[in-house]
């Protein structure tokens, strides 16, 4: 089978620009876009730079962009991307990173933010004689998260990244609920361990209400972690240790109180309700956005207005959520 | 170019490194470590199944000695042994300690898992990322001890290390390159501990990472250190059809079937009472025979799951279902997988004693790069992730407690100078026509055809001489990268040296071991001979030649019995 790579190259020794060179090389049926690299470099093009290691989708290396999309390059089959998106493989590094040579990423954006979230177990109290006793279930659960090998796929296609290089970013963020959601991380109010942790990824520029829920990372995962799952669940662990000062924290409270006051969203009352009706300095830095999304047809000038009237049947919508906040407080006691 | 120096020099970043650089920080010690890949990309990923320690009721560190002692066919050090198995049952609690999110029973303890060649259930486990799941605690607590400053630390992140410094009689450091600048720099140190992992890339195909090129068994054997055991290569039975990617002997300890051609356990012929979980020499040599008697199914046999539980599979073999529907086209719940027995793991090493010490003053070795020896002919499963932390701990300790009396080395500058212009040369060969891939690929399929399950004279004399032509055409293989910015063409041509080195001292000990044991088996001695050799071969580099020396086996309280499962 005759394989046909286009591949982005980068040579720091050079001009300053990338180019794209095609290379055509005879693979076995099965191979993955990482044979056919491994194939040109070895026996078309030594000067071709790449990073990649144990070719099953554990160490992690050989992240790199493939159809303009972040995957690791030996768990993506030629024949699976061929088939789907055209006879070229257009093979580009990472995104979101400065690229040392070729395919080759330099990912300390990417370590920075590991070291950024205190990525360490804090037990504290007296040590057990052996073993913490936990369930299996809670380490089946974490086992989710520790199924990330930080290749930094989620890192490179984020899109929040993209436009805030403050965001701590999915793989990071998910390395800290792998902490956070450790039973074993001590919860004694007292030693504030669990609660310190949260209050930081709260308050943090880039933190975790900084996630746009887009589902990138979700989908461009090779090992299934799901990092946004896992910001959702810090920022639920966030409200239930009581961390609820962020702007982020109330801006969801105020999603939800319009909804059961008027079976939508309250545009005009959002922003109020999310930092806060004195926060003038903050409601005014706001203004020319607002006024900029009315000039362009994005926010009605209807839903601007701060009087509106409930949707019909809205007593079914309070049943809802006043049946769901119920339900979610007698849980959580 | 540049100069730096430390009490303590660790090479290598996967779990026997990281283990070492941790315990020689918390002895004091100023500590450097270099790594030609990020830690987390280290091979110590790839151990699936499991850690060994006798820590349940039912258990004691005496039975997992003897498991591991008969495991090696008794070429394993007694002594040693004895250590690994009376320092497991601490370490794995420190690892829980750290974070590692072990497998639990119902009552919220530690839970085990079978594993082959063990009469108890002592394998703790993460579903089958094990080596995964302790590489990234491990790595979590270097940036612990880094944060609170507990000691100075500088982690040299994809430095390439070309050779060790010797003055003659001690290590002094290594000179190594700054893979994104192509800068040489000579990092010196009180002591420096090897723990550069295994040379599975000596075979093709192999489970081993493309990174597993035996690099500190060879720079080791060019300043001298010996290097034992190394005809003992285990072939792990079950790895997968082509690639050779492996399939965790996890699958076997919770139930799996190895099938033939026709459908039968054939493990009852070669091992009627442990059946799939003997020994791996021994299940692979079962396999290989059944293969060679054409009960095979196109050069594999067949791994069996569909039996199990697939709640089982989704909750402890996640990974390898994966494995099998990414690189086979097999979904392990519906069908059978092809496996086969392929190159796996080292058993032997450089020599060292049970501190990491090796017989060159100031080096020492830990992990799969060094020979103490625990694992003897074959290791046991889920013994090496055990051998890496234990013997990484003891060799990080001692080397900075050893290291306080010594004076700080100091090297000339025309060491570095020497080194640049060796490399400069290889940079500017002329092309003439060979590839370092090719002769990479030559040497991994003939070493595969004649050192392998089953070894004879005439095979092994062959590749003796394939082993000698592959050196001539590496001394004159080019580079064909020019560049200095992560010029991995050059690292792979550096690597193919060591790797060469590796499969010369493999053939060598083949060679001279004429028995049968472990994982050497040869078809023109195919049986055990404890009157001639029950001892070590030790091979020592010099430009003269290679010496050839025999060590004793320490035996303290297991005689060698004849072995069966």
């Amino acid at each position: 089978m005759q394989v046909n790579l286009k591949v982005r190259r980068f040579d720091p020794a050079g001009d300053g620009d990338a180019r794209y060179q095609s290379y055509s090389v005879d693979m076995p049926e099965n191979a993955t876009v990482l044979d056919a690299l491994i194939q040109v470099r070895e026996y078309v093009d030594g000067s071709l730079s790449l990073r990649c290691s144990c070719r099953s989708a554990i160490c992690g290396s050989c992240a790199m962009r493939v159809n303009h999309r972040a995957r690791l390059a030996c768990k993506t089959k030629v024949t699976e991307v061929a088939e789907r998106e055209g006879d070229e493989i257009v093979v580009e590094p990472m995104g979101n990173m400065p690229v040392i040579k070729d395919l080759v990423t330099d990912m300390e954006v990417h370590w920075s933010k590991v070291r950024q979230i205190t990525p360490w177990l804090q037990p504290t109290g007296p040590e057990p004689e052996r073993e913490y006793l936990v369930s299996n279930e809670a380490m089946l659960d974490l086992s989710h998260t520790m199924n990330c090998i930080m290749c930094g796929a989620c890192v490179s296609d984020c899109t929040v990244l993209e436009v805030d290089t403050k965001f701590i970013g999915p793989a990071a963020l998910a390395k800290a609920y792998r902490f956070g959601g450790d039973p074993r991380e001590s919860r004694d109010p007292a030693a504030h361990v669990q609660k310190d942790r949260l209050q930081y990824l709260s308050d943090v520029p880039g933190g975790i209400w900084d996630c746009t829920r887009c589902n990138m990372c979700v989908e461009v995962c090779p090992k299934d972690v799901r990092p946004m799952d896992r910001i959702m669940q810090l920022r639920e662990m966030a409200g239930e240790a009581g961390v609820k000062g962020s702007i982020g924290y109330r801006h969801g409270g105020a999603f939800a109180n319009s909804v059961r006051r008027l079976g939508r969203l309250d545009e005009a009352r959002l922003l109020p309700d999310s930092v806060g009706f004195w926060n003038v300095p903050r409601l005014l830095s706001e203004v020319p956005g607002a006024l900029r999304l009315l000039r362009a047809g994005k926010l009605p000038w209807s839903h601007a207005m701060p009087w509106h009237k409930p949707i019909p049947g809205i007593k079914h919508v309070r049943r809802i959520v006043d049946q769901v906040r119920k339900e979610r407080k007698a849980s959580s006691s | 170019m540049a100069v730096f120096e430390h009490d303590v020099l660790v090479i290598g970043a996967g779990l026997a490194g990281m283990r070492a650089a941790l315990a020689a920080q918390d002895a004091g010690a100023n500590v450097g470590m270099i790594s030609k890949v990020h830690p987390v990309r280290s091979h110590s990923n790839a151990a699936q199944g499991g850690i060994n320690a006798a820590l349940n009721e039912d258990d004691s560190w005496e039975e997992h000695a003897f498991d591991t002692i008969k495991g090696s066919d008794y070429l394993a050090d007694q002594d040693s042994v004895e250590v690994l198995c009376q320092e497991a049952g601490a370490e794995l609690i420190r690892l829980e300690r750290m974070g590692v999110i072990f497998n639990r029973d119902e009552t919220g303890h530690l839970g085990t898992r079978r594993f082959g060649g063990a009469t108890k259930a002592r394998t703790y486990f993460v579903g089958d990322i094990t080596g995964q799941a302790i590489l990234h605690v491990m790595y979590e607590q270097l940036l612990k001890a880094e944060a609170r400053g507990q000691s100075p630390f500088r982690l040299y992140e994809e430095w390439f290390v070309t050779s060790l410094i010797s003055d003659g009689e001690r290590c002094l450091g290594a000179l190594a390159l700054e893979i994104r600048t192509g800068e040489l720099h000579a990092i010196l140190a009180k002591g420096t501990i090897i723990a550069t992992g295994g040379f599975g890339r000596v075979y093709e195909p192999s489970t081993n990472a493309l990174i597993c090129t035996g690099d500190g068994m060879s720079a080791a054997w060019r300043i001298g250190a010996p290097l034992m055991d190394m005809e003992m290569v285990q072939h792990h039975p079950t790895t997968l059809k082509g690639s050779g990617v492996l399939i965790t002997e996890g699958a076997r300890g919770e139930g799996a079937y190895l099938l033939n051609s026709e459908g039968e356990r054939f493990m009852k012929t070669y091992a009627p009472n442990a059946m799939e979980l003997a020994s791996r020499d021994v299940v692979s040599r079962a396999e290989q025979t059944e293969i060679n008697e054409g009960r095979g199914i196109d050069g594999c046999v067949l791994l069996d799951m569909r039996h199990l539980d697939p709640q089982l599979i989704q909750e402890r073999l996640w990974q390898i279902r994966e494995i099998g529907i990414d690189f086979a086209d097999v979904d392990i719940v519906k069908e059978p997988i092809p496996i086969r027995p392929g190159c796996h793991y080292a058993m032997g090493g450089i020599k060292t004693d049970v501190n990491g010490a090796t017989p060159v003053s100031r080096l020492y070795a830990a992990g799969e790069a060094a020979c103490v020896s625990v694992h003897g002919g074959n290791r046991l499963g889920a013994n090496s992730l055990l051998d890496t932390v234990i013997f990484g701990r003891r060799s990080g300790a001692h080397a900075s407690e050893s290291g306080r009396s010594e004076k700080a080395p100091s090297i000339p500058d025309s060491v570095i100078e020497e080194e640049r212009k060796r490399l400069q040369a290889i940079l500017d060969r002329p092309k003439n026509g060979d590839r370092v891939a090719q002769i990479r690929l030559d040497l991994g399929v003939s070493m595969d055809r004649n050192v392998a399950v089953f070894r004879a004279a005439e095979g092994l004399e062959e590749e003796r001489g394939i082993v000698a032509q592959m050196k001539e055409r590496y001394a004159k293989a080019p580079v064909e990268d020019k560049g200095k910015v992560f010029n991995t063409d050059l690292l792979f041509h550096l690597e193919l040296g060591y790797v060469l080195d590796c499969a010369e001292a493999i053939v060598l000990g083949a060679i001279e071991r004429k028995e049968s044991r472990g994982a050497q088996f040869r078809l023109d001695y195919p049986k055990r001979d404890d009157a001639n050799w029950l001892k070590h071969i030790m091979l020592s580099y010099s430009p003269e030649g290679v010496r050839m020396d025999y060590a004793p086996v320490t035996i303290t309280q297991w005689p060698p019995q004849e072995r069966t499962y």
